[in-house]
């Protein structure tokens, strides 16, 4: 008996709750530092903040232990300029990829300054980096003195695209390239990371929801003084007093499709991934920026046979494809050969594709384990998948099922899958709260880590970025004064909150999440005008007022997922005006009006910033490169900077 | 056969994220805490497996599966729709999980 309708079929009852239910009652916790969300950035913040010396309390919707997007793993430390085997300076590399329009150049900086330190922490807490066993001697990239295995991404640019010089013989040698990523055993860190946590006495709320910020008076664009939450598992109401809080709950995950029957949620995050963070900092008037800019689904839990969500596709990690007949494709993808680019060459798939409708290529393709060298094939089977976020899974299922990566062929459902529809679209690559060079919001006392600021990056920027936000926070914490707590606000989100346990019938949170996702396909997205952003803008107001009245929550989980549809209906509404705001087409932030085509014009070149005051929007802007001189800046505002942390 | 016939909805889909094994599972319920998705709440009776709540929340990240300290106890069971294939490179004879 393991799933509910058998325990229904057995029992003749349904199971009973399993945890004590606690709706409308009331804890109050007391701390110097509050971080919310518990992923890589949260994590590494509390801990940040708890080494010096104060009181830390770290509140994670799932279980510190493997929450988030790096919470099953990580393949690539990403950015590390400052390892030991690198052919690049930090301070270069970061200007070389904050060069690329729309990015960070805050978190960049700070990634390449202080992520190899954080690589070093990863491993005194007992997180595996170097090959300490020998298992890949004789890989590429495998250094026998430090034992680091670097990682074909990237050869001397960054190369999400490949490098316009690929093909040209002596393209990538060894001798030149960059050297900045690490291959890592990432399966070992969040554990560890939860474990450091407790050692050094972080108070940890597991399964507990952040809902709001709490703000000086209650007022909005006021200090920050605290939080609340809500415990899923109980319906127990948390108020936090804090003198710094932390955002570091990622960005948003399923806005634009919802489609679970085809399993997970339609995009490449897990469904804790709500935007619930930003949208915090947005009722409490912190600015937010980079919100008009989109990605299409790309890879998907489920949906989309990708490697990053399990489904067991090859066409990615260095493994070279062929056809059904043996011919080997023009593209490895993320290989030596092609230094890591994440896509096929301009054109190359196009080629690909007309020689399928030729009959040239025979359909489907594969993943060549076989052909590759014997390290070769086991480095990007049990190291690059192995210890990648949700893919681990496919070494022990396929294996059992007599997978041989020495024999056969894996499937890669590249052309047979087809591409995502237009309408399907994910906010993850794109907004988020704006930050300054402390990692400070535009509110008093709320700091913001990893991919919840605007531009987001990986794993090891989450990281570092996190790290750099506690000490941030804690330096700001042990100098301010504890903020008073208005009851008034914490008594309106409490009804907020509440408000779907008091109803037993209505609407469903899926149907609600269901119908954010179609007006979003309809009026934000292929085709943008200004008359479909009203439209959409019209069409979330009418979930508001007449879908939200009548939401009902059953038990604590599902009015937590609930409160994530009413973060993700807010989200989508700053995405639709933020859209309206930027009257020009961009190639960058993958944002297409048809009613102002020109592309990229100077005058637009810029971020624009969205905050709400008194309930409207307030538009500003800032220049793409607003941080100012990147070395200067890092400089000034961290003389204090110790490096690696040693304990006293 | 006699047994009540209850007039229940659908079961979701995927239903199924995982199986587990009664025999090996000694119900500890560490799959229940590593889950991020509270997947699975602990079972009344004290010993059996989890029992599987919000199977089509799950995002298929296997932390359950890999970090069950019983091996055997559960195994990760994909959907239908997303079994891959692969292929013997000599004989070209193909599978599917
Ligand atoms: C499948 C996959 C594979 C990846 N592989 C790599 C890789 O190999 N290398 C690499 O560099 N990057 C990789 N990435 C990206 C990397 O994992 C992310 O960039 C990184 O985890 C971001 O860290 P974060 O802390 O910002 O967000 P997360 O690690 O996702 O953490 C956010 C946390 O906030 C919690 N949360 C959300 N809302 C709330 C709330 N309201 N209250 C409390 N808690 C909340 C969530 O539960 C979650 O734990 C991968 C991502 C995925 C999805
Ligand atoms: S499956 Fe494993 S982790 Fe889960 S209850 Fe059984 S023994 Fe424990
Ligand atoms: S695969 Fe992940 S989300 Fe699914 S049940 Fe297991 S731990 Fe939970």
């Amino acid at each position: 008996m393991t799933t509910w309708h058998e325990f229904l079929n057995e029992e003749g009852h349904p199971p009973s709750w399993p945890y004590p239910i606690r709706f409308g009652e009331e804890r109050v916790v007391d701390t110097d530092v509050l971080v919310i969300g518990g992923g890589i950035a949260g994590c590494w913040a509390a801990i940040g903040a708890a080494r010096q010396g104060l009181r830390v309390a770290l509140v994670e919707k799932g279980d510190t232990v493997r929450s988030g997007s790096g919470g099953p793993g990580c393949d690539h430390w990403c950015n590390a300029p400052a390892n030991p085997l690198s052919r690049v300076t930090p301070d270069g590399w970061a200007e070389h990829m904050a060069s690329r329009p729309y990015s960070n150049g805050i978190g960049i900086q700070i990634q390449c300054r202080e992520d190899f330190d954080t690589l070093l922490e990863m491993e005194q807490m007992g997180g595996k980096i170097r090959d300490t066993e020998n298992e890949y001697a004789g890989a590429e990239g495998r250094d026998d003195k430090t034992k680091f295995m670097i990682s074909p991404r990237y050869g001397t640019i960054h190369s999400y695209l490949p490098d316009p010089r690929m093909g040209e013989p002596g393209f990538n040698p060894p001798e030149t390239r960059n050297n900045v990523v690490i291959r890592v055993w990432g399966s070992t860190f969040k554990p560890a990371l939860k474990k450091e946590c407790r050692r050094l006495g972080v108070q940890i709320f597991d399964r507990v929801m952040g809902t709001s910020l709490l703000t000086e008076d209650g007022l909005q664009g006021g200090r920050v003084v605290g939080a609340t939450g809500l415990d899923s598992r109980t319906g127990e109401f948390l108020v936090f007093q804090s003198r710094a809080t932390i955002l570091a709950t990622a960005g948003a995950g399923s806005l634009w499709l919802m489609s679970m029957e085809l399993c997970g949620y339609s995009n490449m995050h897990s469904r804790a991934i709500s935007g619930d963070g930003t949208v915090m900092a947005w009722r409490a008037g912190a600015a937010l920026t980079k919100m008009e800019s989109t990605g299409m689904i790309m890879i998907a839990t489920g949906h989309k046979h990708k490697w990053y969500s399990g489904a067991g596709d090859a066409s990615y990690e260095n493994v070279p494809l062929v056809d059904a007949r043996g011919r080997r494709l023009p593209y490895p993808i993320q290989g030596w050969e092609d230094a890591g680019a994440m896509v096929p060459a301009p054109g190359v798939e196009a080629a690909v594709r007309q020689k399928i409708l030729k009959g040239e290529y025979e359909l489907p393709f594969y993943g060549d384990f076989p052909a590759m060298a014997e390290v070769e094939r086991r480095a990007t089977w049990n190291l690059m998948l192995g210890e990648e976020s949700t893919t681990r899974i496919m070494i022990d299922t396929f294996s059992a099922a007599g997978f041989d990566i020495n024999r056969d062929l894996l499937q890669s459902y590249k052309f047979i899958e087809g591409q995502s529809l237009p309408q399907w679209r994910d906010a993850g690559y794109g907004g988020g709260v704006l930050v300054d060079w402390n990692l400070k919001t535009t509110l008093d006392g709320l700091y913001a880590a990893g991919t919840q600021m605007f531009a987001p990056e990986d794993h090891s920027y989450a990281a570092a970025t996190g790290r750099y936000a506690g000490r941030k926070a804690a330096a700001y914490a042990r100098e301010a004064e504890a903020g008073k707590i208005s009851r008034e606000q914490v008594e309106a989100e409490k009804a907020r909150v509440y408000a779907p346990v008091k109803r037993s019938g209505g609407l469903e949170w899926k149907e609600l999440h269901a119908g954010i996702a179609r007006a979003m396909q309809y009026y934000m997205s292929e085709f943008k005008t200004e008359p479909l952003f009203k439209m959409g803008l019209d069409a979330l107001a009418k979930l508001e007022t007449e879908a939200v009245p009548r939401l009902f929550a059953l038990d604590p989980h599902k009015l937590m997922r609930t409160l994530e549809d009413l973060s993700m209906l807010e989200y989508a509404r700053i995405i639709i005006e933020a859209s309206r705001a930027r009257k020009a087409s961009s190639v960058p932030l993958n944002f297409q009006r048809i009613d102002c085509p020109e592309q990229d014009p100077a005058e637009w070149n810029k971020f624009l910033t969205l905050r709400q005051q008194d309930g409207r929007v307030k538009l500003g802007e800032l220049p793409l490169d607003f941080w100012g001189n990147m070395k200067e800046q890092y400089e000034a505002h961290n003389r204090d900077y110790t490096g690696v942390h040693r304990e006293k | 056969m006699s047994k009540e016939v209850f007039a229940i909805p659908n079961v979701p889909t995927p239903s199924m994220p995982v199986t587990f094994d009664p025999e090996i599972c000694n119900g500890c319920n560490h799959c229940v805490e590593v889950c991020p998705i509270d997947v699975y709440i602990p079972h009344p009776q004290k010993g059996k497996p989890p029992i599987i709540l919000h199977a089509e929340e799950c995002w298929y990240c296997g932390c359950c599966a890999t970090d069950c300290p019983r091996p055997g106890a559960i195994r990760f069971n994909w959907p239908l729709q997303a079994r891959p294939y692969w292929k013997n490179k000599k004989t070209g004879e193909t599978h599917q999980l």
